[in-house]
């Protein structure tokens, strides 16, 4: 055994975990960490311009990867500016590890310079968290953290360190396995259950299969397009759960919710039979349950949180257990079987969704003089030939983002879907280019967001991160002046963003390429040009048309099928 | 419908707030909760009493049960258990009311476990409807201070909450 200080151990735990990026910040009670980081060149440090960036960076880390995400700050101030970031984190489930900087043990509770309840102002926004009061736990609950960052419903661990913690020593030995008695998760599925839903997809005569952010989580994303592919069903993939099925496939009909197909929200609305993984049936995805419940059907729904199931609707068959085993199970079963599903009835169901279809809910006025924010998406589509990852901000353009671009494969659509934080996007992308160095990153954005974590420039600049800045520059804070154009009488209450900046001038002056794009015709040139400079980040500021809404619509609160779709008004 | 739901946490800083954090977090209603370690120092046995439909009643458990800490949930009031509640009400007890407070004790089975010249404190233990029935059976002027420990329950016969 050696006796290392507790620093040395935060930095030895950090590599027992293959850990290769930290994002971070430093401060007064994190400085022992920063030394011995220093000392090192095994974990390599982010240095960002805000901590809340630092969480996002590690956030889009890891949400492009399947590894943990981690990030380190400083007691106080730090980890307050921290918590949107967390909070982000926490509502779309994201493995990560955040440490933290507390003040020296003895000044705990004595109002210290920088000290805040960091365990207690946390606690609402994080799977788990620890103070560590003794260097000999410090290991242990690193392990800890990192095992429930990643088990079970991922999400964000805190580890709260002391700075005196730091600087003690004792013996380490990094433990091998965790055994915790009181947390276990299911992984196989109740195969009693799993039955039951087998028959059910068989007799269904208008299956719908309706995935989230449990399938992209759980790498399931395969295993669910077999299972599909088998069953002939239509798919529906919610905001978190985009790439879980190929989008240009012919069975997928969309994203469903507030802003989905109006294919998918009459599916999900008519459907007899719903198999639901990993999604949460949320207030944005079916809209009034009360509505959404008054057409029968049956639901079959397959969640690691047994908290998730007959939440908000109740459930029929519920599964628990890890997403992709409990598919794998299906499957084997379906293929057992020997059955088919009914196919005449299936025949008939697809020629009523393709009736939907053929409202073609999602066109646009492709022969408009202004550059409409669709084009600048599907142009986007078409450059990156649907490989790049996707890492966007909240507002309009997200939804634009997210009803144009085809994602065909899992962990290339970056959003914060839960908590909607504006602000999101460019730090993602940091954490998605580094954890992908060779490939096109993408950050969809608008004038407002941008603005919330711009100052991630720097961070971009001094580690050569060439992100491609998308802004959707309408002038204005979008989505709130389509709420306020729809449901407050075209009262545009503060949501015009005066004096805004020189964008081209701004992203020079962090070292960056800067372009604005004010016609249509150049939009695809442009872009073709910016993806070429392999190297440069480039902030493309595209002039777009100010009045454009995002459709289809139902409004907070409504049914899902009493859609407000663009030809109708 | 009325709920007591029994669980055991790790005894660890700040379990407590988690479970407490929860119920406000999601607008859950709490009646009352009672802790203590067990005889496993290392696990304490939370009693919470919450008032709410089935499904409410049903995520409580779920939530509780998603705390990383909580070892075990169980919603005792489901079958056959026994509550108990402990409460001290310190009486004003002079001249004639002195005697009636000593006859009231006796027949709900208090004990008097502090007498002065002028007060009494009554220990009485039972469920809630039995403490209730004792506050409003005394002369309220009389009351000087009560102080109640919430519901503790347990299961009948052979059902046991244990790890
Ligand atoms: C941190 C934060 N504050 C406020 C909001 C509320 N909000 C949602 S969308 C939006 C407007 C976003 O404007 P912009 O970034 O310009 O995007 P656009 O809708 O114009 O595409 C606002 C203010 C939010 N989601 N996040």
């Amino acid at each position: 055994m050696m006796v290392l200080t507790g620093a040395e151990i935060v930095i030895r735990c950090l590599q027992e975990e293959k850990v290769d990026y930290v994002f971070g910040y430093p401060g007064g009670s994190v400085l022992f960490i920063y030394d011995e980081l220093f000392k090192q060149d095994k974990v390599r440090h982010i240095l960002v311009r805000h901590e809340q960036g630092a969480v996002h960076a590690a956030d889009g880390y890891a949400r492009s990867t399947e590894k943990v995400g981690v990030a380190l700050v400083t007691s106080g101030p730090g980890v307050t500016n921290a918590v949107t970031g967390i909070a982000t984190a926490y509502m779309d489930s994201i493995p990560m590890v955040i440490i933290s900087g507390q003040v020296t043990t003895a000044y705990i509770g004595q109002d210290a310079f920088q000290e805040v309840d960091t365990v207690g102002i946390t606690r609402p926004c994080v799977k788990h968290n620890y103070l560590v009061k003794d260097v000999r736990d410090l290991a242990v609950t690193i392990k800890k953290a990192f095992y429930l960052a990643r088990s079970g419903r991922p999400g964000p661990v805190l580890v709260d360190i002391p700075k005196d913690i730091s600087a003690a020593k004792c013996e380490y030995a990094y433990p091998k396995t965790i055994a915790m008695r009181s947390y276990n998760p299911v992984i196989k599925g109740h195969q009693g259950q799993i039955k039951k839903a087998v028959q059910l997809l068989l007799e269904a005569k208008r299956p719908m299969v309706y995935t989230g952010g449990g399938v992209i989580l759980s790498d399931a994303a395969e295993k669910l397009t077999k299972l599909v592919r088998r069953l002939g069903f239509p798919i529906t993939n919610t905001l978190m759960g985009l790439g879980g099925y190929p989008a240009t496939d012919k069975q997928f009909v969309g994203m469903p919710g507030m802003h989905g197909t109006y294919e998918a929200n009459m599916a999900m609305q008519h459907c007899d039979v719903l198999l639901a993984v990993g999604a949460r049936f949320d207030d944005r995805v079916i809209g009034d349950p009360a509505h959404f419940s008054e057409v029968p059907r049956k639901i079959i729904h397959i969640d690691i949180d047994p908290s998730s199931i007959s939440k908000r609707v109740k459930v029929d068959v519920p599964i628990v257990g890890d997403v992709p085993e409990v598919l794998e199970d299906i499957d084997k079963l379906l293929a057992a079987s020997g059955s088919q599903p009914d196919e005449k009835a299936l025949k008939a169901w697809w020629k009523q969704i393709d009736g939907w279809r053929g409202k073609d809910c999602l066109k646009y006025d492709r022969k408009s003089k202004l550059i409409k924010p669709q084009f600048v998406i599907e142009k986007l589509y078409e450059v990156t030939k649907g490989e790049a990852f996707v890492c966007s901000d909240v507002g309009q353009h997200q939804m634009w983002a997210a009803q144009y671009y085809k994602f065909d494969k899992p962990r290339r659509w970056l959003n914060s879907g839960g908590l909607g934080t504006m602000g999101f996007g460019l730090p993602a992308a940091m954490g998605a280019q580094l954890a992908h160095p060779g490939a096109q990153v993408a950050c969809v954005t608008g004038d407002g967001s941008i603005q919330m974590c711009i100052q991630e420039l720097a961070t971009c600049k001094q580690h050569r991160l060439p992100i491609k800045v998308i802004l959707l520059n309408n002038g204005y804070l979008g989505m709130v002046r389509q709420w306020q154009e729809l449901f407050h009488g075209n009262r545009y209450s503060e949501s015009y963003v005066d004096a805004l900046p020189d964008f081209v001038k701004l992203a020079e002056a962090y070292g960056h390429v800067g372009m604005r794009i004010e016609k249509p015709g150049d939009v695809e040139g442009a872009l073709k040009e910016a993806f070429k400079r392999k190297d440069d980040l480039v902030f493309m500021d595209f002039a777009s048309d100010q009045t454009e809404n995002v459709y289809p619509m139902v409004q907070g609160g409504k049914g899902l099928t009493e859609m407000i779709l663009a030809e109708e008004l | 419908m009325r709920h007591v739901i029994s669980l055991l946490i790790e005894n660890e800083a700040g379990a407590l707030s988690r479970v407490s954090g929860l119920f406000s977090a999601r607008a859950y209603n709490i009646e009352s909760l009672t802790v203590a370690p067990t005889e496993d120092a290392s696990m304490s046995r939370m009693t919470i009493v919450s008032v709410g439909s089935d499904d409410i009643i049903e995520q409580i458990t779920k939530q509780l049960n998603k705390l990383i800490e909580v070892v075990k949930v169980v919603d005792i009031s489901e079958a056959a258990h026994i509550e108990r509640e402990l409460m001290l009400v310190k009486v004003r007890a002079t001249g004639k009311d002195r005697e009636e407070m000593k006859r009231m004790s006796d027949i709900f089975r208090g004990r008097i476990i502090d007498v002065t010249e002028s007060t009494y404190v009554i220990e009485l233990t039972g469920n809630t409807a039995k403490l209730d029935s004792f506050i409003e059976a005394i002369d309220p002027t009389l009351i000087l201070e009560t102080v109640r420990t919430g519901v503790c329950g347990i299961g009948r016969g052979d059902r046991v909450l244990k790890v």
